[in-house]
Formats: C-alpha cells, sequence, structure tokens
C-alpha cells in the first residue's frame, strides 16, 4: 500500500489482489489470454510506458502477477534504473536467455521481483530483450541490480552473451577446459541425440 | 614504528639505496577449499589470507554441473520429472512442485483438491528431511557430533513417512503435473500425526543441547552479519533472507495450491548473523510441523489426487514462471514451450545459486576461522546451484 500516489486509483484493486488471484489463476489457466487483463499490473506497467513512451516499451503480456515488457538494448539501463527507483522492483531473482535461431536472436530475460514492498511482494516482472546471435553483445545491469552479477556470469557462459561493463564475462560452471559452443545455444547438441 | 621506516627509507634513499618494501602478494595465502573438501560439499572457492583475515574470496561453482537444462529440451514434459529431481535429492518434492505448477500452467490442467493437499503435505515432509540433514552437516562442521547423530536419526522419521508415500526413501518423484502419482496409504494420517508431536518434542532438546550451548553461540553470534539492505540488493533467498529481517516467503507471498488456506506465520529475526541463519531453520521446522497438522486436518476424505492427462501432454505456445518456498528459499521454474511436447527451453533458478553471492560478500573481511559457520549457515546446497 505504500505505493507512489499517482498509483493510488490503481490501489483499490488491490485488496483483491494477492490471496485470491493464484486460485483463479490456477483454475482458468487455458482462458487467460482472453480474460481482461488484471488492472493492478497494468497499471504498474503503465507508469513504466508513460515514463519511455510506447515505442520503446513493447509489452508482451501481462497477466495475474506476471508482466513481461521487451525493450532495446540501448535503452535497459534506463529502464531498469526506473522500475528498481519508482515501481519497487529491488532484485533480480534470475537472468537467463532464450536462443531463437529462426530469428537468429537471443532473449535475454531479468526476473525482477521486490522484498521491500509488500502489494508487489507475489509480482514478477519480466524485463527482456533481444540481442543478435552472431554478435552477442548487451550492456550489463549489475550497476543497478547487484544481485544480477553471478546470474549474467552465467548467461555469457550458457548462451555467450558478452556483458558490456561486466568485470567477469568469463567461465563459471563449465569445466576450467571447456571449449566447445556455449551449451544452451540449440546448434550445441547433446552426443547420441 | 612506522615512522623509523619511513624515516629509514629516507635516509637511504640519501645515500643512494633502495629498501625493498614486503609486498601485499607476499604476504598473502592462496587456499583453494573443495571441491572435495569435506567442509565444503562439492563446491570449490579460493580464499586468500592475510594472517587470520580472509581479504579476497572467488566461488567456483560446477563441479556437479549436469546441464539440467539443457537435458531438459530433449525430454517430454512428464520424463523430464525423476532427472530435475537429482540436484537436491533430499528436497524432490519441492524441486518437482514449482516444475509441475508451470507445466500444469503451461498445458492447462486443473489439479484436484485432494491431490493439491497430499503434494503440500509431501511438500512439508521434504522440507523436513532436507533441513534436518542441513542442521546435520551444520552441527558436524561446527564440532558437535551430537548435532550430527540427531537429526540424522529424526531424519528417519520422515523418509519414512515419504516412504510409505511414494515407495522411494529419496528421490520420490512424487510431486507431478496434474497432481501426485498415488493416493495416501491407509493409516497415513496417524502415522504422521504421531511423528509429528515426537518430533515436536525432539525440537526442544535441539535447543537445549546445540542452541543454547555457549560454544555455539560464541562461534556463531555476530559472525558474518549480512545487513537487511545488503540482503534485499545481493537478492538472497529463504533462511538466509529471512534472517536478515525480510519476513518473506514464497508461501505466504504469492500461495499456491492450497497454502491460502493454511493459517501460518513467516519465521524471521532482525540480526542476521549466523547464528540467526541457524535458527530460522529450526522455526521453520516447528511451523511446517504446525502446517502438516493443518493439512492433515483439512485434506478431503476421499477424491482424486492426480487429473487424467495424455501420453504426452501439451499446451499452446507460451511460457510460464512458477515459484515455491524450497527448503533453501524460492525455487522457480521458467519454462518456454514452442507448442510441442518438449519444452523449448527450461530454466531452474534456485536458491543455493542466489544466496551464494552472498559468501563472499561474508568472507571477506571475517576470520578464517568463521568461514565453516558462515558458509554452512548460507543453506547452501552445492548440487542444486550447479544443476
Amino acid at each position: 500500500m505504500s505505493q507512489d500516489p499517482k498509483n493510488k486509483p490503481v490501489d483499490s484493486t488491490t485488496p483483491s489482489q494477492p490471496p485470491p488471484s493464484p486460485p483463479a489463476k490456477a483454475a482458468a489457466p487455458p482462458a487467460k489470454k482472453e480474460t481482461e487483463v488484471p488492472a493492478f499490473e497494468k497499471g504498474l506497467v503503465s507508469q513504466i510506458i508513460s515514463r519511455f513512451g510506447d515505442d520503446k516499451i513493447k509489452v508482451a503480456y501481462i497477466r495475474p502477477l506476471r508482466m513481461k515488457v521487451n525493450v532495446e538494448p540501448l535503452d535497459m539501463v534506463e529502464v531498469a534504473t526506473f522500475i528498481r527507483d519508482n515501481l519497487g522492483f529491488d532484485h533480480a531473482e534470475s537472468v537467463t536467455g532464450t536462443d531463437y535461431p529462426k530469428d537468429n536472436q537471443i532473449e535475454v530475460i531479468y526476473q525482477l521481483g521486490s522484498y521491500s514492498k509488500d502489494d508487489i511482494a507475489a509480482h514478477i516482472l519480466s524485463l527482456t530483450t533481444r540481442t543478435s546471435r552472431d554478435d552477442a553483445l548487451l550492456p550489463t545491469l549489475i550497476n543497478v541490480y547487484r544481485s544480477a552479477e553471478y546470474h549474467e556470469r552465467e548467461t555469457f557462459e550458457m548462451l555467450g552473451v558478452y556483458f558490456e561493463g561486466h568485470p567477469r564475462n568469463e567461465r563459471f560452471l563449465l569445466p576450467e577446459d571447456w571449449a566447445d559452443l556455449p551449451p544452451l545455444r540449440k546448434e550445441f547438441r547433446i552426443r547420441g541425440r | 614504528m612506522e615512522k623509523n621506516l619511513e624515516h629509514q627509507i629516507d635516509e637511504s634513499e640519501k645515500l643512494g639505496m633502495q629498501i625493498v618494501k614486503e609486498s601485499e602478494d607476499d604476504r598473502l595465502m592462496t587456499l583453494s577449499v573443495g571441491p572435495q573438501h569435506p567442509g565444503s560439499g562439492h563446491f570449490r572457492f579460493t580464499i586468500k589470507v592475510d594472517g587470520d583475515y580472509v581479504v579476497h574470496c572467488d566461488p567456483d561453482p560446477g563441479y556437479v554441473h549436469r546441464g539440467e537444462e539443457k537435458m531438459c529440451e530433449y525430454r517430454s514434459f512428464i520424463q523430464n520429472i525423476p532427472h530435475l529431481e537429482r540436484p537436491v535429492i533430499h528436497d524432490s518434492a519441492n524441486i518437482t512442485y514449482s516444475y509441475s505448477l508451470a507445466v500444469e500452467e503451461l498445458v492447462g490442467i486443473q489439479v484436484p483438491r485432494r491431490g493439491q493437499f497430499i503434494r503440500a503435505i509431501a511438500s512439508e515432509l521434504d522440507r523436513q528431511i532436507y533441513t534436518l540433514y542441513w542442521l546435520a552437516i551444520y552441527g558436524i562442521f561446527l564440532g558437535h557430533s551430537t548435532m550430527f547423530m540427531w537429526p540424522t536419526g529424526d531424519r528417519e522419521l520422515f523418509i519414512d513417512l515419504m516412504d510409505a508415500l511414494s515407495g522411494a526413501r529419496v528421490t520420490h518423484a512424487f510431486n507431478i503435473p496434474g497432481g501426485v502419482r498415488n493416493d495416501i496409504p491407509d493409516g497415513f494420517k496417524d502415522k504422521c500425526l504421531r511423528h509429528i508431536s515426537y518430533f515436536e518434542k525432539r525440537l526442544k532438546e535441539y535447543e537445549d543441547i546445540f542452541y543454547t550451548n555457549p560454544l555455539f553461540i560464541q562461534r556463531t553470534e555476530g559472525v558474518g552479519i549480512l545487513t537487511k539492505e545488503d540482503a534485499i540488493g545481493l537478492g538472497v533467498t529463504g533462511s538466509v533472507l529471512r534472517a536478515s529481517g525480510v519476513p518473506y516467503d514464497i508461501r505466504k507471498a504469492e500461495p499456491y495450491d492450497v497454502y491460502n488456506e493454511i493459517d501460518f506465520k513467516v519465521q524471521y529475526m532482525k540480526s542476521g548473523d549466523s547464528l540467526a541463519r541457524a535458527y530460522v531453520p529450526l522455526l521453520d521446522m516447528k511451523e511446517s510441523c504446525h502446517i502438516m497438522r493443518q493439512l492433515l486436518d483439512k485434506m478431503p476424505e476421499s477424491g482424486e489426487v492426480r487429473a487424467k492427462l495424455q501420453p504426452t501432454p501439451k499446451g499452446p505456445p507460451g511460457e510460464a514462471y512458477r515459484r515455491v518456498e524450497s527448503g533453501r528459499g524460492a525455487l522457480g521454474y521458467y519454462i518456454v514451450s514452442d507448442g510441442s511436447p518438449k519444452p523449448y527451453r527450461v530454466k531452474i533458478s534456485v536458491g543455493s545459486f542466489r544466496n551464494m553471492i552472498a559468501l563472499p560478500h561474508l568472507l571477506v573481511g571475517s576470520k578464517l576461522a568463521d568461514m565453516p559457520s558462515v558458509y554452512w549457515s548460507l543453506n547452501y546446497w552445492p548440487v542444486e546451484a550447479d544443476r
């Protein structure tokens, strides 16, 4: 309930928000795309859009407790700083990537959560960006989210996305003598399969 | 002394001589802890010590990396269950729980109410099994061998219950998309209540012999303090987070299945030291007994325990991110589906990996002798972090 004053009209919908929504979500997963967009989540996303504009922020989906927005790599730091300071998402739960060889792109996704604000404790805001597979280069977010440090390092190793500004784009989980493709790229095949 | 040295340097420079100061590299000693060191599990980290004090710490996970996420892309949603529980064999009900929730969201499965209760019971039982194992290890590495024997013995109570429930002592493959694998056996409820009553008495004895032991308190109180701001900024989770004064539990924050019908408190402490991080799991175990009693009480007497599934269930293209509270904190699955029976991408977001970032943060500046009490208090399970 400690939202910004401008979020007050949205807040009025929150009492029916955290406890009842998960069962409702579990009850009707197939119909979730047709149902109306939840108001509180929409309010959060519209705050980002009103700051940066429609052309910079592409909303992938807004569902109960889950939101996903796509931004360009160059806007990542600015948008992430805004999300941290104004919306209250204070840590990155996980950072990972998905390889899309058909589009020749890799999508990197930051799952952002909040510990300090009760009304968004259940929410996950997914901040995503896409980069080319041939020259996978993204700005690091560790100066905004300290918690992303090891996750970005893992993403570099597993998908070959170089995080510019990250002090250690180097081997982490894989063997020291690993000299193959980044294993989570689709062209890396498990032997015999 | 220092002034005397500077004076000597000045004097000698006047004479055209040079005194070479001892460099930092000469003084520091690098130690490699693990990955087969009995004090670290299967986890390696290098530390540099200056005398007694740790000045640098660099975690190097991956000794037991199995490529779980890649393996998932080659198997169907159902085939993935048995290998996904390998990272934490003691807590396999929880690691398949959030996977099941995510698959159910993607495929569109409604779990029967009795099935929801039973898998919450299995999840609570595994939380006890894991936490007792962790407590045993914490005890032995602080030199308290009784604290190794007691939890290891009492852990058998819950292993027996899971054995009766699923047929396997560990790696049960019990919580699956659509519910649980089989119904509970006859007499399970009475046996479970009996074991819980006994265990609650034992928890008091744990406090008497271990948690109030002056030796234990001296080694943990005020050691490795993680402030609330750092805990939030570093994004740690589970007991590490709650020991630093953040009452955050997924079961309360984002209740899944039947947890919104259960009355329980989020256990947390404010001091943020190793003692608090050791205490919070004990409080969690107490609360878990309380939760289990309610689950057994409220569970419907009869009904389906598993939704009927296709042999190879698949849903429309899409993605899901679902979390549960495991023994080591939030455990989330991010699954991308392209509409085929096999997932396109699976990301396992585990508490151990998220808590690892606190290790260098806490160790640097502390004494080398505090290393075991800080490291094991992080509730870190190397196999889970490596995946």
